[in-house]
């Protein structure tokens, strides 16, 4: 099966040539780079990554602009139809404004930029893009960001745990995200947004401090999902 | 017509921002600082037929984030514009 992904990018996205190259290197199919005024998503999509950056130069609030841009309609209507969707960093910040996955994502609680590799906790692992982990497996990827401290209110956090929505978890929480949340995914599970970048973590560095490939585990699980699917 | 949105935090969401300025008040000697919370303020001019209505919309849709904000709508009569 040849693997058709698009990647979208709005003004202000910088992780959007990192995540084309990890699709890339691991379904062995280039990535469908796809611009945020195009109000069309190319036909017979497999995947759609919402990649990292500061869409709109983060104006109004993290995600909000791109949110309401014309592609973003599409992308909402193909993850309706059951498109898997990834959003990593702003592109979850944009799942959250969107309304595609519960939740805000607001300033970081110690107010500052963080960057560094965080140690992640796997909470599901039914779900398209966890299916290949075990519960409680340790992950280290790379976070990047001033506003992951993930909110929403007891009575969504409660339905997020009993329905088996929270993908990932901080060991350490750095920005305050409520009870850990590093991940969350749609009630079909096929909508993910997680701040941490897997995008930046597809192969070992030559320096152990650095890198990683335990990001890349994620498009495999997805890729090998679909191939069983179809 | 000059319409001014204020977007706040809902009460009990916590401000990490109030927070830092409400230390940094209290660390230039200004004493009796009970809370420091901190929103945004948007001013539109809009044609002068707008409705409530949309004017709601237009925060429920964009400028408010209904997770974590709420938002209060102000019409301003022109001689009370601001500066």
């Amino acid at each position: 099966m040849a693997f058709k992904a698009a990647v979208i990018t709005f003004p202000g996205s910088n992780c959007d040539r990192d995540m084309a190259v990890a699709i890339e290197a691991v379904s062995g199919e280039p990535a469908i780079r796809v611009w945020h005024g195009d109000a069309q998503l190319p036909e017979g999509l497999d995947f759609i990554a919402l990649p990292g950056g500061f869409s709109y130069g983060d104006y109004l609030r993290s995600g909000a602009m791109a949110a309401k841009s014309p592609i973003l309609r599409a992308v909402v209507a193909a993850a309706e139809r059951g498109v898997p969707v990834l959003g990593v960093c702003n592109g979850f910040q944009v799942l959250t404004e969107s309304g595609l996955l519960p939740g805000a994502l607001m300033r970081n609680a110690g107010q500052r930029f963080i960057c560094r590799t965080v140690e992640l906790e796997v909470a599901n692992t039914t779900s398209l893009f966890t299916n290949g982990f075990e519960s409680g497996q340790s992950l280290r990827i790379p976070v990047a960001h001033h506003d992951g401290n993930y909110f929403a209110d007891d009575a969504t956090l409660d339905a997020l745990e009993s329905e088996d929505r929270v993908a990932f978890r901080y060991v350490q929480n750095a920005n305050g995200s409520r009870r850990n949340i590093a991940g969350v995914l749609s009630a079909n599970g096929r909508v993910l947004g997680m701040m941490p970048h897997p995008e930046r973590a597809i192969m070992p560095a030559a320096h152990a401090s650095m890198g990683g490939a335990d990001g890349r585990a994620i498009f495999q699980n997805v890729i090998s999902g679909l191939v069983a699917a179809a | 017509m000059k319409v001014r949105i204020l977007v706040r935090l809902k009460p009990g969401v916590l401000d990490p921002q109030g927070r830092a300025v409400h230390h940094s008040l209290d660390s230039l000697g200004f004493e009796g600082v009970e809370d420091v919370r901190i929103g945004r303020m948007i001013e539109m001019e809009v044609a002068d037929g707008t409705s409530d209505e949309t004017l709601t919309k237009m925060c429920e849709q964009l400028l408010a984030n209904m997770v974590i904000e709420d938002f209060a709508i102000e019409k301003l009569d022109g001689e009370k514009e601001p500066a």
